[in-house]
């Protein structure tokens, strides 16, 4: 029995997911990236197959993606993020046509045929401004732990708005309406509503199409979701797995890719 | 003898000036915060304790930059383009481009040879173009502000960073440390890159020599020279530490020339009386 594994090395959290030869779940890690990138990968993978119990020399196939899936040392081959994001997004949710992938410090909007070829995509390749990044600002100037975010902002009933789009000075106006006596859970709503529209925007600029997937870090974040499904005027489908769906894209590739060299070379027992 | 105060409510920092008919008595500066009146009347405080000029002494006060309409003290407030004009002219009569970058703004203008302002560009979006990238960078090192100028000074080899944006900075800062880039020379690109939009927004206003750069960011002098790499001899710098005070400096003199006028209308309309 051959497993196959995807290993997504974001900017900030380094996902990794191993399937089985049908392709499900049976084993999955999460951990920071921090400075060392090639340690993460290495320690995202081995934590994954130890989740799955299943020994080192059974997994046929590695596939990196993410910011730093050149990192990936002992990967097999690289992938995009956007082509793993869509792979996985349609597996979960076969009806998938709108992928949108919130990250540490990127956005994406991504528009797939249904069962996951991307078709465009958009991102913020320039700032940072509607990542979770600016939510990470707002938790910091806060200082409230990222997982207390949306519960926090759920209690808000009228949202500030929030002005800048610079991540940097975001921290700077969350403690001036701070300082001008707004509520905690008003201030944050407002920033959820600022994050939203901007990535509104993205999904815009490649046409909403079909049913919504909503991938990436940040879709822990339960007001991130209600909000942005407030601003599309549109459910998301979010799921448990939703935060590793580019990892998940990865070992579906991974797999695919075991299943050809079966066919390819049918004695050597599939290990490609 | 007339003696009159200027205030430059700044983002970051607010600075006071306090000037008398021979010219600059003194200085005060203190962090903005969230309070501006208090911040304004703290500058202040500090700029009389420097001049040792009591409150009561002081004629008229003008007020400048973001929170300018804040001052609850102030006889008149200015926009920043007018009291940069005055004030960069105090020191540069020959100014005829202003570059100020602060904390978190960077705004570049061209003034006419009487110093009426004929070009703005201002940049208040994005901090890969204000002081703050430099603070950011700083951070991500490990230094705090007051090291930065001291740091570069040993910049032999600068690295350079791209500077689109000062949170996708922290991972090219990272990339850069751990391939061995000392500290000072990361530093260094930093302030290029700084300088390179600096230099962009000043054409955009279709730059003339002289160029006179001010604002918060003259914490660093080497700013001065990575400017000069740029655009050659006409940059001038007001002797540190003025070139953060221009504005409030600028402020103080359109109030001298305030109170010189209302002294002579007084006095035209005693004489009518």
């Amino acid at each position: 029995m051959a497993y196959a594994a995807g290993v997504d090395v974001g900017s900030t959290q380094t996902k990794a997911v191993v399937v089985d030869e049908h392709g499900e779940i049976i084993g999955r890690s999460l951990l920071s990236t921090g400075a060392n990138v090639v340690q993460a990968a290495e320690q995202a993978f081995q934590t994954a197959i130890d989740d799955g119990e299943i020994p080192e020399e059974e997994v046929g196939y590695v596939i990196g993606t993410g910011y730093g899936r050149y990192r990936v040392e002992f990967g097999d081959d690289q992938i995009t993020e956007i082509v793993c994001h869509a792979r996985g997004a349609a597996r979960m949710f076969p009806e998938t046509e709108t992928v949108v992938d919130m990250g540490g410090q990127d956005t994406k909007a991504i528009r797939i045929r249904k069962g996951g070829d991307v078709l465009d995509f958009c991102m913020n390749d320039k700032c940072a401004a509607g990542t979770g990044r600016f939510l990470q600002s707002a938790a910091a100037a806060l200082e409230l732990d990222l997982d207390e975010l949306g519960p926090t902002a759920l209690r808000g009933e009228r949202p500030v708005r929030i002005s800048t789009t610079c991540t940097v000075f975001a921290e700077s106006e969350v403690l001036s309406w701070l300082a001008r006596g707004k509520k905690i859970e008003d201030i944050l709503l407002g920033v959820h509503n600022s994050i939203a529209r901007r990535s509104y925007g993205l999904l815009r600029r490649v046409g909403i199409e079909g049913e919504i997937t909503f991938t990436g870090g940040v879709t822990r974040n339960e007001a991130m979701v209600k909000v942005l499904e407030g601003v599309i005027e549109a459910p998301l489908n979010v799921s448990e797995e939703s935060h590793y769906m580019g990892a998940l894209g990865a070992a579906l590739f991974a797999l695919e890719r075991i299943r050809k060299g079966r066919e390819a070379h049918p004695a050597a027992g599939g290990v490609a | 003898m007339s003696i009159t105060a200027g205030i430059d409510v700044g983002s970051t920092y607010t600075k006071a000036a306090v000037l008398g008919p021979g010219g600059l008595l003194g200085t005060g500066m203190c962090k903005t915060g969230f309070k501006l009146d208090q911040a304004a009347s703290r500058a202040l405080d500090t700029a009389l304790e420097a001049s040792d000029v009591a409150p009561d002494e002081i004629e008229y006060v003008a007020s400048t930059g973001h929170g300018r309409n804040q001052v609850s003290f102030r006889d008149l407030q200015l926009t920043d383009m007018t009291a940069q004009s005055w004030g960069t002219r105090h020191f540069f009569p020959l100014t005829r481009t202003v570059l100020d970058i602060g904390g978190q703004t960077m705004k570049a203008m061209r003034l006419t040879e009487t110093g009426q302002v004929k070009s703005f560009r201002l940049n208040d979006k994005c901090a890969a173009g204000t002081g703050a990238f430099l603070e950011k960078t700083a951070r991500y090192l490990g230094y705090e502000i007051e090291e930065i100028g001291p740091l570069v000074e040993y910049s032999r080899e600068p690295v350079p960073i791209s500077g689109v944006c000062a949170v996708f900075a922290e991972s090219e800062v990272i990339n850069h440390v751990s391939n061995g880039a000392q500290p000072a020379d990361i530093m260094y690109g930093a302030m290029e890159s700084l300088i390179e939009r600096s230099v962009r927004l000043m054409k955009r206003v279709q730059m003339e020599p002289e160029f006179t750069l001010v604002g918060g960011i003259m914490r660093f002098p080497t700013m001065a020279r990575v400017l000069r790499e740029q655009l050659g001899d006409a940059v001038r710098v007001p002797e540190e530490p003025l070139g953060q005070f221009t504005g409030a400096i600028g402020a103080a003199v359109v109030a001298q020339r305030r109170l010189h006028k209302l002294g002579t209308a007084g006095r035209t309309t005693a004489a009518a009386g």
